[in-house]
């Protein structure tokens, strides 16, 4: 290389590095708050807590008993400290446990009578829930705090049989349903987290879909952290009948925030044979600011149960957000020949650790996963990964592939693997593979000498080695995902 | 605790003259050793660590003393083959003069027992022995009770040709055996360490061993170790490497006998432009449990490291396989790559893989894999298309698999007898050497 060749790659190195600096150092653009007049609980946790969240939502007997049960047994439990994560130590006693807006209690039944504040917040978000149902094609079970506010498209729904509804709703409405299912997954007993989301849960999405339906839309639902020192506790189940199919998204933004937010969220999915669940999740919830001040916890279970043959769930997740990620979307492949798929691209910036991965259980005969996780490290963030893949002894043929990699943006961050790999059958095929590297420079000079500016290469790089992962996403989320890492989508400005 | 009390006696330096018992220094070491092993205890299975290796067993042991040294013992009749180098001979952890055959060594080179070593000049070993805080709980009751064990020191520029051939016999009297090794290699000093464990077929003795490395700049060292301990013996090993600017450290491990086996092998690679190899095989059967646990640090920039294990499980084995990688901030043009495949034959036999990146710097290039599977059915209808019947269809397909690892060991008579090994071990074993 030629002395002005190399100078000319330095001013453009320089350029991308400006560049990487403005991606990694933009300021939250989602950070702002609703005032509203909330109906909140005090603070702290005890039994009558408990007894008043539950006589506020009006919940039948056997709800309360098993908040209490769930309650009792996390008075047993220590807070997990395996994770490759750092933070101060959380006062459950100074956390609120309960906040839904005024309104809720009135019912609102349609747009008109839903406080204007709030339909604002959502607008600023950018949640087509006014003209644009139709337009957006979306069903979106927004949830403000933790009371569902609204929901769309339940009429059509209905038609075809589906249930999908604010959890509250579901107690009350198909009350066995919830019985059958809640828990099945995730039992009370299950974790830390997961036990204090069964005692206190507000509220959270629920979704039925009866034997041989095909949901014809997206489903969706946005969570958001609004009143001050509300912890989000949702619960979120999801049920595919024989042979139903879904797909259901979840987004999240959150306002802007001093004090560390608790949020301690459960998923869980039920697949029936031949059922296919798609569960996607674009998360950026405040992450804190440059000296790693503020930012929500995040510390979440989720997990699919492939319970009958020939079932299918897939999780795909873009984290961008929060300072702590605890997140674990797992699948039990019970049934034979289920599928169990993540795809994930986690990306920390400034002072944000993540902490996720996936669990893949394998159970039953001819069952399949596969594992493609991409973490991005810039600024000061420590990126994770931590699998298992579990083949038991009655899994004949089981089959996993996992791929991590990790793209590190600086030499202040760090990325970590943890796969762990527990094979009892001597039929299965497991294989794993792992990388982590940086934008080479190599890579960037390739695309600079064929007249590439060098931000459009780092963009393209990054989506490039995203792109898996986006492909699973629906068009809807594909977008803001690409969005939210802040670089434009390959061939959108052209 | 009784045990504890029971073994606390032993180490006081009227109960049992261990090596260097009259050195004060030592004598503090132990003890303080000592403390920290009885206040932790044996690790369990709710240490991350240990999470896939129960060693309860060894705790439930009539005794960890060390054993005596049983000058009745017919060991000498264990040894089948004389390899050609510097021979050192340990009975029960004890060394044994009259089996040993060191030879001729170069000038510059010292190679004595841990107890001559403590006698003569006990200041080398001082820098060594009290290293060992952050390695495993078994490194601590090593320290409590090494018995034997070499000392090799190489001098600046020294080249030893002939392997170092340590071996170390279990007499079958269910013995408590601590052997501690030291190797420094000087500037630009190379060497080969061979480390033999071999026990008699039904011995249920303890070994816990600790080997110390450490390699000046642009040293080089090869270490091989072979374990052949008898079916009912538990063997737990720390094999701890330092290394200086543009040194290279390989080590292989192959694991063929005992009952329970954990290596614990790391390397920290302090200073830039290190090498670091780890290769590895373990063939299992019955009721076999092999854990190895490999930790490579990168600390200075340019390091490069490479490791490959390899597991072959039948009966009903277990393998474990923890490799940790980590590179540290600052050590910038790492390369690393790690793999472990493995072999799962039969129902019962299962395996626990856990490859681990921890990465702190950007410049670096590091990968990994794992595999856990069968022998393809591709490759064995191409094999019996061709005429090759089933049986050694697959044994063939094992030995291949195997010797992939085999093959790299830089010492063509330990290469020679590992091989023998691995086809005694499979069913068609014979005809394949027959082929060879």
């Amino acid at each position: 290389m030629d002395g002005q060749a190399k100078k000319r790659l330095e001013v453009n190195m320089t350029t991308v590095t400006r560049q990487l600096d403005e991606l990694i150092g933009r300021e939250y653009r989602d950070g702002f708050y609703t005032t509203l007049a909330t109906d909140a609980l005090p603070r702290g946790l005890n039994e009558d807590i408990i007894r008043m969240i539950s006589a506020r939502k009006n919940e039948p007997e056997f709800m309360l008993e098993w908040r209490l049960k769930a309650y009792r047994h996390w008075l047993t439990m220590t807070e997990p400290q395996w994770a490759n994560l750092h933070h101060p130590v959380i006062d459950y006693q100074n956390i609120c446990y309960y906040s839904a807006p005024k309104s809720e209690k009135d019912g609102p039944r349609s747009l008109s009578e839903i406080d204007p504040e709030l339909l604002r917040t959502y607008q600023k978000l950018g949640i087509p829930l006014n003209e644009q149902e139709t337009l957006a094609g979306v069903a979106v079970d927004a949830v403000f705090d933790s009371v569902s506010v609204a929901t769309t498209f339940k009429a059509k729904l209905a038609e075809l049989g589906i249930i999908f509804c604010s959890f509250s709703e579901a107690v009350q409405l198909h009350p066995d349903l919830v019985r059958q299912y809640l828990g099945s997954v995730v039992p009370y007993t299950d974790n830390f987290f997961a036990t204090l989301n069964s005692a206190v849960f507000s509220d959270g999405s629920f979704c039925y879909i009866p034997p041989g339906v095909r949901c014809p839309m997206e489903l969706s639902t946005y969570f958001r952290i609004n009143a001050k020192n509300t912890g989000q506790f949702e619960r979120t189940l999801i049920i595919a009948d024989k042979d139903a199919y879904v797909s259901y998204l979840e987004g999240c933004t959150a306002p802007m925030r001093d004090e560390n937010q608790l949020h301690a969220a459960v998923v869980e999915l039920i697949a029936l044979q031949g059922a296919r669940i798609k569960y996607a999740t674009v998360q950026n919830w405040y992450p804190g600011d440059r000296e790693g001040r503020g930012g929500i916890y995040n510390f979440v279970t989720k997990r699919g149960d492939c319970r009958g043959a020939n079932s299918h769930i897939s999780w795909t997740q873009v984290e961008t957000g929060s300072a702590i990620t605890w997140k674990y979307p797992s699948v039990i492949l019970r049934g034979d020949n289920s599928v169990g798929e993540f795809y994930s691209v986690a990306l920390t910036n400034h002072y944000q650790q993540a902490d996720t991965g996936t669990k893949m259980i394998h159970i039953g005969r001819n069952t399949r996963s596969t594992v493609l996780s991409k973490g991005i490290s810039a600024g000061h963030g420590q990126n994770s990964y931590r699998g298992l893949i579990k083949v038991l002894p009655g899994a004949e043929n089981a089959r996993n592939y996992t791929q991590c990699d990790s793209l590190l943006l600086g030499d202040q961050c760090g990325a970590h693997t943890f796969p762990y790999i527990e094979v009892k059958n001597p039929s299965a095929r497991v294989e794993h593979e792992a990388s982590t590297s940086r934008i080479g420079e190599e890579q960037l000079f390739y695309c600079t000498q064929r007249g590439i500016a060098p931000e459009d290469a780092v963009s393209m790089i990054i989506n490039g080695f995203c792109k898996a992962v986006f492909q699973e996403l629906p068009m809807e989320f594909a977008v803001e995902a690409q969005k939210l890492l802040g670089v434009s989508l390959e061939g959108s400005t052209g | 605790m009784n045990l504890q009390q029971d073994s606390r006696q032993n180490i006081e330096p009227e109960h049992v003259p261990l090596p260097g018992h009259d050195v004060p220094w030592v004598v503090r070491a132990r003890q303080s050793a000592f403390e920290r092993f009885a206040a932790h205890g044996f690790p369990t299975r709710r240490e991350e660590e240990w999470k896939y290796t129960d060693v309860s067993a060894i705790g439930k042991r009539a005794s960890l003393k060390p054993a005596p040294p049983d000058p009745t013992s017919d060991a000498a009749a264990l040894i089948l083959f004389r390899d050609s180098g510097h021979l050192m001979v340990f009975v029960d952890g004890h060394y044994s003069g009259e089996l040993s055959a060191a030879g001729e060594l170069p000038a510059g080179v010292r190679l004595a027992s841990l107890a001559d070593m403590l006698n003569e000049a006990a200041d080398l070993p001082e820098a060594f022995f009290d290293q060992l805080h952050e390695h495993t709980i078994f490194a601590a009751l090593n320290n409590a009770f090494a018995t034997g064990g070499a000392v090799l020191n190489l001098a600046p520029g020294t080249v030893l040709d002939a392997p170092v051939y340590l071996l170390f016999i279990a007499s079958g009297q269910g013995a408590a055996i601590y052997p501690r090794n030291i190797v420094i290699a000087g500037e630009g000093a190379s060497a080969t360490v061979i480390e033999h464990y071999l026990g008699v077929i039904d011995a249920h003795n303890f070994t816990d061993v600790v080997t110390q490395i450490s390699l000046g700049a642009g040293a080089q060292l090869q270490h091989c170790k072979l374990v052949q301990e008898g079916s009912g013996a538990f063997h737990v090993a720390g094999i701890h490497a330092e290394q200086a600017a543009d040194s290279r450290f390989v080590s292989h491990s192959f694991v063929l006998g005992g009952r329970l086996t954990r290596n614990d092998i790391t390397s920290s690679l302090n200073e830039p432009g290190c090498l670091c190899t780890l290769n590895g095989l373990y063939l299992l059967d019955g009721k076999q449990h092999v854990d190895h646990h490999t930790r490579i640090d990168h600390i200075a920039p340019s390091g490069i490291s490479r490791e490959y294990y390899r597991g072959i499980m039948n009966g009903e084995s277990r393998g474990v396989f923890n490799g940790k990688l980590l590179v540290h901030p600052g050590a910038v043009k790492t390369d690393a790559h790690q793999a472990n495949h493995n072999l799962l034959l039969s129902r019962q036999a299962c395996v626990d893989t856990k490859p681990q990146l921890e990465i702190l710097a950007d410049d670096v290039k590091c990968t990994h894999g794992a595999t856990v599977g069968q022998l393809n059915d591709d490759s064995l209808f191409y094999l019996r298309s061709r005429g090759v019947d089933a049986a050694l269809a697959r044994s063939l397909l094992i030995y291949g698999f195997a010797n992939d690892i085999i093959e790299k060991v830089g010492v063509p008579d330990l290469r020679a007898r590992i091989r023998h090994l691995v086809l005694e071990r499979l069913p068609q074993g014979g005809q394949i050497k027959v082929m060879l």
